[in-house]
Protein backbone atom coordinates (compact mmCIF):
# COMPACT_ATOMS: atom_id res chain seq x y z
CA UNK A 1 0.00 0.00 0.00
CA UNK A 2 1.99 2.94 -1.23
CA UNK A 3 -0.49 5.62 -0.45
CA UNK A 4 0.03 9.27 0.12
CA UNK A 5 -0.88 9.23 3.77
CA UNK A 6 -1.34 12.95 4.12
CA UNK A 7 -4.13 12.93 1.55
CA UNK A 8 -6.07 9.74 2.01
CA UNK A 9 -6.88 7.04 4.50
CA UNK A 10 -7.16 3.37 3.52
CA UNK A 11 -10.73 2.16 3.78
CA UNK A 12 -9.55 -0.90 5.69
CA UNK A 13 -8.85 1.38 8.66
CA UNK A 14 -12.48 2.41 8.71
CA UNK A 15 -13.51 -1.25 8.54
CA UNK A 16 -11.16 -2.17 11.40
CA UNK A 17 -12.62 0.70 13.42
CA UNK A 18 -16.12 -0.59 12.79
CA UNK A 19 -15.11 -4.13 13.79
CA UNK A 20 -13.58 -2.82 17.02
CA UNK A 21 -16.71 -0.79 17.78
CA UNK A 22 -18.88 -3.85 17.22
CA UNK A 23 -16.68 -5.98 19.49
CA UNK A 24 -16.74 -3.32 22.20
CA UNK A 25 -20.52 -3.37 21.93
CA UNK A 26 -20.57 -7.14 22.40
CA UNK A 27 -18.22 -6.88 25.39
CA UNK A 28 -20.44 -4.19 26.90
CA UNK A 29 -23.46 -6.39 26.34
CA UNK A 30 -21.70 -9.15 28.29
CA UNK A 31 -20.17 -7.21 31.17
CA UNK A 32 -22.66 -4.44 31.92
CA UNK A 33 -25.16 -5.20 34.65
CA UNK A 34 -27.56 -2.32 34.09
CA UNK A 35 -30.46 -2.80 31.74
CA UNK A 36 -30.14 0.65 30.14
CA UNK A 37 -26.39 0.27 29.63
CA UNK A 38 -26.91 -3.12 28.01
CA UNK A 39 -29.34 -1.44 25.64
CA UNK A 40 -26.76 1.27 24.90
CA UNK A 41 -24.24 -1.45 24.00
CA UNK A 42 -26.71 -2.69 21.39
CA UNK A 43 -26.84 0.83 19.94
CA UNK A 44 -23.03 0.81 19.84
CA UNK A 45 -23.09 -2.42 17.82
CA UNK A 46 -25.61 -0.91 15.39
CA UNK A 47 -23.35 2.09 14.93
CA UNK A 48 -20.33 -0.10 14.24
CA UNK A 49 -22.22 -1.94 11.51
CA UNK A 50 -23.47 1.36 10.04
CA UNK A 51 -19.89 2.59 9.72
CA UNK A 52 -18.94 -0.46 7.67
CA UNK A 53 -22.00 0.05 5.44
CA UNK A 54 -20.95 3.64 4.72
CA UNK A 55 -17.39 2.51 4.09
CA UNK A 56 -18.47 -0.05 1.51
CA UNK A 57 -20.78 2.51 -0.10
CA UNK A 58 -17.72 4.70 -0.55
CA UNK A 59 -15.65 1.77 -1.83
CA UNK A 60 -18.07 0.69 -4.56
CA UNK A 61 -19.50 4.15 -5.24
CA UNK A 62 -22.94 2.75 -4.61
CA UNK A 63 -25.68 4.68 -2.92
CA UNK A 64 -27.43 1.52 -1.71
CA UNK A 65 -25.18 1.18 1.31
CA UNK A 66 -26.10 4.64 2.50
CA UNK A 67 -29.80 3.92 1.99
CA UNK A 68 -29.40 0.80 4.08
CA UNK A 69 -27.85 2.89 6.85
CA UNK A 70 -30.79 5.27 6.61
CA UNK A 71 -33.24 2.42 7.15
CA UNK A 72 -31.14 1.00 9.98
CA UNK A 73 -31.32 4.41 11.68
CA UNK A 74 -35.09 4.52 11.36
CA UNK A 75 -35.47 1.00 12.72
CA UNK A 76 -33.06 1.85 15.55
CA UNK A 77 -35.18 4.85 16.46
CA UNK A 78 -38.31 2.68 16.61
CA UNK A 79 -36.40 0.02 18.55
CA UNK A 80 -35.12 2.57 21.07
CA UNK A 81 -38.63 3.92 21.67
CA UNK A 82 -40.15 0.48 22.22
CA UNK A 83 -37.16 -0.82 24.19
CA UNK A 84 -37.11 2.10 26.58
CA UNK A 85 -40.87 1.74 27.09
CA UNK A 86 -40.30 -1.92 27.96
CA UNK A 87 -37.53 -0.88 30.37
CA UNK A 88 -39.93 1.54 32.07
CA UNK A 89 -42.54 -1.22 32.34
CA UNK A 90 -39.96 -3.64 33.79
CA UNK A 91 -38.82 -1.02 36.30
CA UNK A 92 -42.44 -0.48 37.38
CA UNK A 93 -42.95 -4.18 37.91
CA UNK A 94 -39.62 -5.08 39.55
CA UNK A 95 -38.31 -1.74 40.90
CA UNK A 96 -34.79 -2.57 39.72
CA UNK A 97 -32.67 -2.20 36.61
CA UNK A 98 -30.04 -4.79 37.53
CA UNK A 99 -30.13 -7.59 34.99
CA UNK A 100 -29.14 -10.12 37.65
CA UNK A 101 -32.42 -9.53 39.46
CA UNK A 102 -34.60 -9.61 36.36
CA UNK A 103 -34.34 -13.37 35.93
CA UNK A 104 -37.94 -14.53 35.81
CA UNK A 105 -37.43 -16.33 32.50
CA UNK A 106 -34.08 -17.82 33.43
CA UNK A 107 -33.86 -21.59 33.56
CA UNK B 1 -5.45 16.51 6.65
CA UNK B 2 -7.74 13.52 6.15
CA UNK B 3 -5.40 11.30 8.13
CA UNK B 4 -5.26 13.76 11.02
CA UNK B 5 -9.03 14.11 11.08
CA UNK B 6 -9.47 10.33 10.86
CA UNK B 7 -7.03 9.63 13.69
CA UNK B 8 -8.57 12.35 15.85
CA UNK B 9 -12.15 11.23 15.48
CA UNK B 10 -11.45 7.49 15.39
CA UNK B 11 -9.52 7.95 18.64
CA UNK B 12 -12.39 9.96 20.10
CA UNK B 13 -14.79 7.25 18.97
CA UNK B 14 -12.79 4.43 20.58
CA UNK B 15 -12.19 6.44 23.75
CA UNK B 16 -15.92 7.06 24.06
CA UNK B 17 -16.73 3.39 23.48
CA UNK B 18 -14.17 2.22 26.06
CA UNK B 19 -15.39 4.87 28.50
CA UNK B 20 -18.92 3.53 28.02
CA UNK B 21 -17.73 0.16 29.26
CA UNK B 22 -15.69 1.54 32.16
CA UNK B 23 -18.19 3.97 33.65
CA UNK B 24 -20.45 2.52 36.30
CA UNK B 25 -23.10 5.23 36.25
CA UNK B 26 -25.52 4.96 33.30
CA UNK B 27 -25.63 8.71 32.68
CA UNK B 28 -21.85 8.76 32.12
CA UNK B 29 -22.20 5.85 29.72
CA UNK B 30 -24.93 7.72 27.83
CA UNK B 31 -22.75 10.82 27.50
CA UNK B 32 -19.85 8.67 26.20
CA UNK B 33 -22.22 7.16 23.65
CA UNK B 34 -23.09 10.67 22.46
CA UNK B 35 -19.37 11.30 21.92
CA UNK B 36 -19.13 8.06 19.91
CA UNK B 37 -22.10 8.95 17.72
CA UNK B 38 -20.97 12.51 17.05
CA UNK B 39 -17.49 11.41 16.03
CA UNK B 40 -19.06 8.76 13.81
CA UNK B 41 -20.99 11.57 12.12
CA UNK B 42 -17.67 13.26 11.30
CA UNK B 43 -16.34 9.97 9.92
CA UNK B 44 -19.45 9.67 7.69
CA UNK B 45 -18.77 13.19 6.45
CA UNK B 46 -15.23 12.18 5.54
CA UNK B 47 -16.58 9.13 3.71
CA UNK B 48 -18.72 11.41 1.54
CA UNK B 49 -22.08 10.75 3.18
CA UNK B 50 -23.27 14.22 4.13
CA UNK B 51 -26.91 13.30 4.54
CA UNK B 52 -26.09 10.40 6.84
CA UNK B 53 -23.81 12.60 8.92
CA UNK B 54 -26.66 15.04 9.46
CA UNK B 55 -29.11 12.21 10.15
CA UNK B 56 -26.65 10.65 12.58
CA UNK B 57 -26.42 13.85 14.59
CA UNK B 58 -30.17 14.53 14.48
CA UNK B 59 -31.55 11.01 14.93
CA UNK B 60 -28.90 9.22 16.97
CA UNK B 61 -27.05 11.88 18.95
CA UNK B 62 -30.19 13.97 19.19
CA UNK B 63 -33.40 12.00 19.42
CA UNK B 64 -32.33 8.55 20.58
CA UNK B 65 -29.81 9.72 23.16
CA UNK B 66 -32.22 12.33 24.53
CA UNK B 67 -34.65 9.45 25.02
CA UNK B 68 -31.94 7.45 26.80
CA UNK B 69 -30.92 10.26 29.15
CA UNK B 70 -34.58 11.04 29.79
CA UNK B 71 -35.29 7.46 30.83
CA UNK B 72 -32.13 7.28 32.96
CA UNK B 73 -33.16 10.43 34.82
CA UNK B 74 -36.81 9.39 35.03
CA UNK B 75 -35.96 6.04 36.60
CA UNK B 76 -33.25 7.65 38.72
CA UNK B 77 -30.85 4.88 37.76
CA UNK B 78 -28.09 4.52 40.30
CA UNK B 79 -24.61 3.08 40.01
CA UNK B 80 -24.61 -0.50 38.91
CA UNK B 81 -23.07 -3.03 41.20
CA UNK B 82 -20.19 -4.80 39.54
CA UNK B 83 -20.52 -8.50 39.23
CA UNK B 84 -18.30 -10.65 37.14
CA UNK B 85 -21.04 -11.60 34.74
CA UNK B 86 -22.30 -15.06 34.17
CA UNK B 87 -20.19 -18.15 33.69
CA UNK B 88 -21.36 -18.42 30.11
CA UNK B 89 -20.17 -14.89 29.41
CA UNK B 90 -16.72 -15.59 30.83
CA UNK B 91 -16.16 -19.03 29.32
CA UNK B 92 -17.79 -18.63 25.91
CA UNK B 93 -18.50 -14.92 25.42
CA UNK B 94 -15.09 -13.29 25.67
CA UNK B 95 -13.18 -15.94 23.69
CA UNK B 96 -15.89 -15.76 21.05
CA UNK B 97 -15.65 -11.96 20.85
CA UNK B 98 -11.87 -12.13 20.55
CA UNK B 99 -12.13 -14.80 17.86
CA UNK B 100 -14.71 -12.82 15.88
CA UNK B 101 -12.64 -9.65 16.05
CA UNK B 102 -9.51 -11.56 14.99
CA UNK B 103 -11.31 -13.19 12.05
CA UNK B 104 -12.86 -9.91 10.86
CA UNK B 105 -9.56 -8.04 11.16
CA UNK B 106 -7.71 -10.77 9.27
CA UNK B 107 -10.26 -10.80 6.48
CA UNK B 108 -10.19 -7.02 6.17
CA UNK B 109 -6.40 -6.83 6.16
CA UNK B 110 -6.13 -9.62 3.60
CA UNK B 111 -8.79 -8.13 1.35
CA UNK B 112 -7.52 -6.91 -1.97
CA UNK B 113 -8.86 -4.00 -3.92
CA UNK B 114 -10.01 -1.91 -1.02
CA UNK B 115 -9.47 1.67 -2.00
CA UNK B 116 -8.72 4.74 0.03
CA UNK B 117 -10.94 7.62 0.98
CA UNK B 118 -10.06 11.16 0.02
CA UNK B 119 -11.62 14.32 1.27
CA UNK B 120 -14.27 15.76 -1.06
CA UNK B 121 -14.62 12.39 -2.69
CA UNK B 122 -18.35 12.02 -2.38
CA UNK B 123 -20.58 9.74 -4.34
CA UNK B 124 -21.43 11.17 -7.71
CA UNK B 125 -23.06 9.50 -10.66
CA UNK B 126 -22.09 9.87 -14.29
CA UNK B 127 -24.10 13.06 -14.74
CA UNK B 128 -22.35 14.71 -11.84
CA UNK B 129 -25.32 14.74 -9.50
CA UNK B 130 -24.29 15.02 -5.88
CA UNK B 131 -24.63 12.36 -3.27
CA UNK B 132 -27.78 13.78 -1.77
CA UNK B 133 -29.47 14.02 -5.16
CA UNK B 134 -28.62 10.42 -6.02
CA UNK B 135 -29.74 9.19 -2.63
CA UNK B 136 -33.05 11.02 -2.66
CA UNK B 137 -33.77 9.96 -6.25
CA UNK B 138 -33.33 6.29 -5.36
CA UNK B 139 -35.16 6.68 -2.08
CA UNK B 140 -38.23 8.35 -3.54
CA UNK B 141 -38.52 6.40 -6.77
CA UNK B 142 -37.25 2.84 -6.50
CA UNK B 143 -37.58 2.49 -2.76
CA UNK B 144 -40.73 4.50 -2.16
CA UNK B 145 -42.68 1.57 -0.73
CA UNK B 146 -40.04 0.59 1.89
CA UNK B 147 -39.74 4.26 2.82
CA UNK B 148 -43.47 4.55 3.45
CA UNK B 149 -43.53 1.23 5.29
CA UNK B 150 -40.82 2.65 7.56
CA UNK B 151 -43.09 5.55 8.48
CA UNK B 152 -45.84 3.07 9.36
CA UNK B 153 -43.28 1.17 11.46
CA UNK B 154 -42.39 4.36 13.34
CA UNK B 155 -46.08 5.05 13.93
CA UNK B 156 -46.65 1.56 15.31
CA UNK B 157 -43.55 1.93 17.49
CA UNK B 158 -44.90 5.19 18.93
CA UNK B 159 -48.25 3.58 19.69
CA UNK B 160 -46.52 0.55 21.22
CA UNK B 161 -44.27 2.72 23.36
CA UNK B 162 -47.24 4.73 24.63
CA UNK B 163 -49.22 1.57 25.34
CA UNK B 164 -46.30 -0.09 27.15
CA UNK B 165 -45.22 2.90 29.20
CA UNK B 166 -48.65 4.18 30.19
CA UNK B 167 -49.93 0.87 31.49
CA UNK B 168 -49.90 1.31 35.25
CA UNK B 169 -49.16 -2.28 36.02
CA UNK B 170 -48.54 -4.02 39.31
CA UNK B 171 -48.55 -1.05 41.63
CA UNK B 172 -50.66 -2.09 44.59
CA UNK B 173 -52.06 1.30 45.66
CA UNK B 174 -51.63 3.21 42.43
CA UNK B 175 -54.55 1.43 40.79
CA UNK B 176 -57.43 3.79 40.18
CA UNK B 177 -60.78 2.50 39.05
CA UNK B 178 -60.88 1.23 35.49
CA UNK B 179 -57.16 0.85 34.83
Amino acid sequence: MNLNFAQEVPLSWYLILSAILFSLGVVGFLIKRNLITVFMSIELMLNGVNLSFVTFAQQWHEVKGQIFVFFVMMVAAAEAAVGLAIIIAVFRARATLAVDRIDLMKL
Amino acid sequence: MHLILFLLFAGLCLAGAINLLLQSHPINSALSLIVVMTSLAVLYLMLGAEFLAAAQVIVYAGAIMVLFTFVIMLLNASREERTLGSKAARRVGFPAVTAILAVIATVILKAQGLGAAKLSDGLTDAKGATNLEVLSTVLFTKLLLPFEVTSVLILIAILGAVALASHDGSKPEGRTGGR
